[in-house]
């Protein structure tokens, strides 16, 4: 997994609540079965006048001149803002990989829906939970000025200001250690294989029939 | 000893290893599915892994298949994307020497209805799988949770999965509901009540009287949607209804485990006393036919409601929201759900596709006839177990003579990965469990309701109210 330490990034700012993983990446595109190449699908039929369907060339397709990613200020954008409950709905992990292969390392909100949250971790990517009110000044803030950029530390946890605000998020320990590091989950689990074999002999005595 | 909630019980008793409250705990079963495993598949291979334990995976293919004739397989899926997924699953599954109940074979079914259906959903277990619906098998009195492409490796490699426990939330429903009331309605009820973000970071427990009076059916109907209620699990404790439910199934206990199963089984609820984070409370008796009217299954009211205007929104977020599922949905505030025409209706999905659904809507069915502007009603059981008792007990028949169409299993219009989708504008009244922009076809409008209330609404053409017929 790549590492995240530190990032001073252009903000893009979706202003919805509940933003759902199907309208992050729409099935059609689920059928592939690759980790990568979801990017220019990421919000497809919001960002698109067109029906997306996998195999098109994106290039070509029509853009949706309302929706605010497609504007030209917030090109190259690397921490996305946006509202209440981002991510909920399927455990597609796919979400993440579109977001991250668009460019987005950051996503700060009021709050992520579970999985949503669980699954940037596993893809190097940080979500931020801060206030409803912090993130309802960063949006007038990000919309007032072009070219807004965030600075995250992540060994700080913190997320500054272009005019020096400070604000500090909170993220579980082991999380920012694997994510600081950018360590293997599945390598540091097989690390206690052998509590997990005694674990499971254990288990197989008391409840035998769960191994039938 | 220090009471204990369900929630408590089920995670402290996998629990391999605990550090900084991160958990490192054991699975038990894993369910697998062709959209989320490729890449989990490809990941071990890549790596050299091997998966630890073949005989806690049983895979399926549901989301890709087509639900119309299928006696070619996989060779006959038309869309060839589609096709490869199908077959890359049937190649994984047999690189590792994982059981897979293949397109063709008559156990085939969606993943939440064939673990319990086989016996391979069982109490006290952890279940996981790469799909949100994961929480369906709560209903057992397991703690199942819906993971990540990355955890499905992880799982397949390690047999565990990193966790921190959540906070619990008690959700107690009290009274008898009424006829025609169902499970479905009680989870849009919760979800209406408490958002779809009321649930994050919790479990949730089902409680009270209500909710023992659920068949294992309504009961994983309810557990299925905690998940649009924000939490990643959802449990009912186990009683007699869960062990009768069990007995004698492809994957339970043998003979020889049964009683000891049984006696461990028995002490899967929460203690008396057992503390919860949160509690919210509903009379069942109050609990109409739920009907949802915009883009996210909070956006619900009951049957005898209206589209709600923007003065009822709490904030301006809100407000935002429902201006957007306004223009989306096409409907305007105040308007009369009973005045809302549908074109197409689908009985099926996770949710609703189980034995019991369809009994309850080919009763409503029964020697009527679906409505003119009723383009397409699709009835899709759960799996090909389901589909064989319902037309042994002729309710295919009942159906087709009413006008639906009877498939073959699978997720179908749930999400429309397959051919079945609502074309741009086309509005349905669906038995499933997201009705979110896009889900059921790029433009479509979903509704989400009971098997009842969408067999009435096809034979109406518009939602009615289900216990007026
Ligand atoms: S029926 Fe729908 S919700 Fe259930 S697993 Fe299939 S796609 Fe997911």
């Amino acid at each position: 997994m790549q590492a995240f330490t530190q990032l001073n990034g252009l903000v893009a700012p979706l202003d919805r609540a509940n933003v759902d993983t199907d309208a992050i990446i729409p099935k059609q595109f689920l059928k592939s079965i690759k980790r990568s190449g979801f990017g220019p699908n990421a919000f497809d039929e919001w960002r698109y006048l067109d029906h997306g369907e996998p195999g098109m060339d994106n290039s070509k397709r029509p853009l949706n001149p309302d929706f605010v990613l497609n504007q030209t200020r917030y090109q190259g954008a690397s921490i996305l803002l946006t509202r209440e409950n981002f991510g909920c709905g399927s455990s597609r992990e796919h979400a993440p990989w579109a977001l991250e292969d668009n460019g987005f390392r950051v996503v700060i909100s009021s709050s992520f829906a579970d999985i949503f949250f669980n699954n940037c971790f596993k893809n190097g990517m940080l979500p931020i939970v801060l206030s409803a009110e912090i993130v309802e000044g960063l949006f007038k803030e990000v919309e007032s000025s072009v070219g807004y950029q965030l600075n995250v530390d992540l060994d700080a946890q913190s997320v500054t200001t272009p005019g020096g605000k400070a604000y500090v998020f909170e993220v579980d320990a082991v999380r920012k250690h694997n994510l600081l590091n950018g360590l293997d989950e599945i390598d540091l689990t097989m690390q206690q294989q052998d509590k997990i074999k005694a674990f499971e002999i254990k288990h197989r005595q008391t409840q035998p029939w769960l191994f039938n | 000893m220090v009471a204990k909630t369900l929630y408590d019980k089920l995670f402290d008793s996998h629990v391999i290893h605990e550090e900084n409250g991160t958990a490192l705990i054991y699975i038990d079963r894993h369910l697998v599915h062709e959209v989320t495993s490729p890449q989990a598949f490809e990941g071990l291979k890549l790596a050299g892994r091997k998966v630890w334990r073949v005989n806690s995976i049983l895979a399926v293919p549901d989301h890709n298949v087509p639900t119309t004739e299928r006696s070619s397989g996989v060779v006959g899926i038309t869309d060839p994307i589609s096709r490869l997924q199908v077959q890359t699953l049937d190649d994984n599954c047999a690189d590792f020497g994982i059981t897979e109940f293949k397109m063709n074979d008559h156990r085939q079914g969606i993943v939440h209805v064939i673990g319990p259906e086989q016996g391979a959903t069982l109490p006290g277990m952890t279940v996981v799988c790469g799909d949100s619906h994961t929480s369906t098998h709560g209903a057992f009195g397991a703690l199942a949770h819906g993971i990540g492409t990355s955890e499905v490796e992880h799982v397949m490699a390690t047999q565990c999965l990193v966790q921190k426990k959540s906070k619990s939330l008690l959700v107690k429903v009290e009274g008898q509901l009424g006829l025609g009331v169902t499970a479905k309605d009680i989870a849009l009820a919760v979800i209406g009540k408490i958002g779809t973000a009321g649930g994050n970071g919790y479990a949730i427990e089902f409680v009270g009287s209500a909710i023992r009076d659920l068949s294992m059916e309504g009961r994983m109907t309810l557990c299925n949607m905690a998940i649009e209620a924000g939490a990643r699990a959802g449990m009912v404790a186990v009683d007699d209804t869960t062990i009768n439910y069990v007995k004698g199934r492809p994957f339970s206990p043998k003979p020889e485990q049964w009683d000891s199963a049984v006696a461990y089984w028995k002490t899967l609820h929460s203690d008396a006393g057992a503390g919860f984070d949160k509690t919210v409370e509903l009379d069942a008796a109050t609990i109409q036919p739920q009907v949802t009217w915009g883009t996210s299954p909070e956006m619900v009211v009951g049957i005898d409601g209206k589209v709600p205007s923007l003065d009822l929104a709490k904030n301006d977020v809100q407000r935002g929201d429902w201006e957007r599922a306004y223009a989306y949905m096409g409907l305007s505030a105040d308007t009369p759900i009973t005045e809302i025409n549908i074109d197409k209706v689908f009985i099926g999905s996770c949710t609703n596709s189980r034995i019991e659904d369809l009994r309850a809507a080919a009763t409503v069915a029964k020697g009527k006839h679906i409505a003119p502007n009723v383009k397409l009603a699709l009835v899709v059981p759960g799996s090909g177990l389901v589909k064989a008792q319902a037309e042994q007990e002729g309710l295919d028949k009942v159906f087709i003579a009413a006008g639906f169409e009877w498939r073959e299993p699978g997720c179908s219009m749930c999400l429309a990965m397959n051919a079945d989708r609502l074309e741009p504008g086309e509005r349905c009244a669906s038995t499933s469990n997201r009705n979110f922009e896009g889900r059921q076809g790029q433009g479509g409008r979903t509704h989400l309701v009971s098997p009842e209330m969408a067999a009435a609404a096809a034979i109406a053409g518009h939602f009615v109210d289900v216990r007026h017929l």
